[in-house]
């Protein structure tokens, strides 16, 4: 995993500590945010694991030798639940979807790319969605493509069809 | 022993016989002697012992005039002693010139005992007290006072070994006597404690009145010891009818003692400082804790007084002046912290010259103004400026 893009925070020992003057922690929060997404945007990654975090190099700089407490890992993660940036995969909320964009934003994503394709009217598997090359989706969590395409079947923009052994859309 | 002179058993002119006991020894202090077992006459001037028989026949006797008698008191067998013999102890006067001599020339006990080996009577002792009381020697002089001229000039002994013991002696005396004055009452010691609050008053009037001319800093140093040490009259609940009325006198007073201290230390001062520099002052009449916290309660209610408490969220409690206020303290912090780009609370203790808790109160303030965010690490907590906002 390679990611350059450290923000300035990163090197600086208080962003490792959760603040309890709230406007600073506000604004640390944020930094944090910004940063979770944009390392996983970067390393293509959609799930987190709150227990395996710590050792990631994510929330450990070992330069200058501080990591973040698991509590500090879970205001992350509520933080980014809250602007709808992550979601609980269980009730311990230890495993997390984390979405640089959220699922209403995946989902217009995929409609306006299937209407840019020349897709609507016809059925595509989750495969082919996953594998379309040069899209911000490509690589992109099943899960994660489930929930943005419920989202678009209650709009009754498409339709989830089950075939045997993989899933497939129809766009209207 | 050596205000004994050896004597005959001759009644002198006026003097009469007053009583009798037998199988008596004498004591030099608490030592025994060889005069034991003898036979004792009292009579109206003097104690007369000889050896067994001796004074029947006349012989030479050991006498002690009763005019050496201080006073005399009866030691009585204590319960772990066999020996059934009661003591009377004479506490002598020092000898008088011209004594005739003695079996004893010189004798560092200024008391002799008569120890009876039979039993003490009653109406011995109470003859004894008589003829002590009466004093015939003074009434009726002797007329024939054997060689009235015959004036020896006596020599206190300083030298030798004797004359260093003899000092010590009274050295030991003269301390134990204080000793003993001031141990015995306790009001006592208390009264001592006033004149000594008294005395440390007119000391720190004198010194300023004669302030102008002093320029010496030790003089001046001193002065200060001196006016923050005392206090001319601690508040005391004694003196003071109804607990709330103390109180408020007490608050004041605190206020007085420390308002000076406070704003030397930078307009704060943690309450157990505060309440070590309060006794110091009181001296004797010391506060309990409680009482010097609700003082400090009531200071809050005084607007006269220059001094608050004041509790922090973490439950540590401070004087401080009522001028100071968060946002100096706020600034100055900042102003250390660009100063050394990060801080811990020991690091601002030793800057400022403030206890830890307190340098660590600054710091938790300046805090939730915002200006600073802490670092919390095994290696302790830090502070640094509060980039999260600045930056922005």
């Amino acid at each position: 995993m390679t990611f350059d893009d450290w923000p300035w925070q990163y090197s600086f020992p208080p962003f490792f500590t959760v603040q309890p003057n709230l406007q600073t922690r506000k604004a640390q929060l944020s930094a944090w945010c910004d940063l979770v997404l944009k390392y996983h945007k970067a390393n293509n990654l959609y799930v987190l694991d709150v227990r395996e975090a710590q050792g990631s190099p994510l929330f450990c700089n070992a330069d200058i030798n501080r990591k973040l407490s698991l509590e500090g890992i879970a205001e992350v993660m509520s933080e980014l639940h809250r602007r709808a940036n992550a979601e609980p995969l269980d009730k311990g909320k230890t495993r997390w979807h984390v979405l640089w964009h959220t699922i209403d934003e995946w989902a217009s994503i995929l409609y306006s790319w299937a209407d840019e394709t020349g897709q609507t009217g016809s059925v595509c598997t989750f495969y082919e969605i996953t594998n379309a090359s040069d899209q911000e989706f490509s690589g992109i969590d099943q899960d994660v493509l489930l929930k943005a395409l419920r989202k678009l079947e209650q709009a009754k923009k498409v339709e989830i069809i089950h075939m045997d052994d993989a899933k497939g859309v129809k766009f209207f | 022993m050596n205000r004994f002179e050896h004597a005959f058993p001759y009644l002198l002119e006026g003097e009469e016989r007053m009583g009798r006991a037998k199988n008596v020894r004498l004591y030099n202090g608490e030592t025994k002697t060889s005069y034991e077992g003898g036979d004792v006459l009292l009579t109206s001037h003097r104690i007369i012992w000889g050896a067994p028989g001796a004074i029947e026949n006349c012989d030479a006797c050991l006498a002690l005039s009763l005019a050496y008698i201080v006073f005399l008191e009866v030691e009585a067998p204590g319960a772990f002693v066999f020996t059934r013999s009661t003591k009377i102890v004479l506490h002598l006067a020092p000898p008088m010139t011209g004594k005739a001599p003695g079996p004893t020339p010189i004798s560092a006990a200024n008391l002799v005992k008569l120890s009876f080996k039979d039993g003490l009577e009653d109406l011995f002792l109470s003859e004894l007290r008589n003829a002590v009381k009466l004093k015939k020697w003074n009434t009726v002089q002797p007329d024939l006072k054997p060689l009235p001229n015959k004036v020896l000039p006596v020599i206190k002994t300083r030298a030798g070994i004797v004359g260093i013991e003899r000092n010590l002696e009274e050295k030991q005396r003269a301390t134990d006597h204080s000793i003993s004055a001031a141990f015995q009452d306790l009001s006592k010691l208390i009264d001592m404690a006033k004149d000594m609050v008294s005395l440390s008053k007119t000391i720190s009037t004198k010194i300023r009145e004669k302030q102008g001319e002093i320029t010496d800093d030790e003089t001046i140093q001193f002065k200060s010891y001196l006016l923050s040490l005392g206090i001319d009259d601690p508040v005391t609940r004694v003196s003071y009818s109804s607990e709330s009325k103390y109180m408020m006198n007490l608050a004041l007073q605190v206020a007085e003692i420390l308002e000076i201290p406070v704003q030397e230390q930078g307009g704060m001062m943690s309450l157990a400082d505060a309440y070590c520099r309060v006794n110091r002052a009181r001296g004797l009449e010391l506060l309990s804790p409680e009482d010097h916290l609700r003082a400090c309660r009531t200071l809050n209610s005084l607007p006269s007084t220059n001094l608050r408490l004041r509790e922090f969220d973490s439950g540590v409690r401070v004087l401080q002046l009522s001028s100071h206020s968060d946002e100096a303290v706020i600034e100055d912090t900042v102003q250390q912290m660009e100063r050394n780009g990060t801080l811990s609370p020991e690091e601002l203790s030793q800057k400022l010259g403030v206890s830890l808790l307190l340098a660590r109160e600054r710091l938790i303030t300046t805090e939730k103004a915002g200006k600073i965010c802490r670092d919390e690490s095994i290696e302790g907590h830090r502070f640094y400026p509060n980039l999260f906002l600045q930056r922005e």
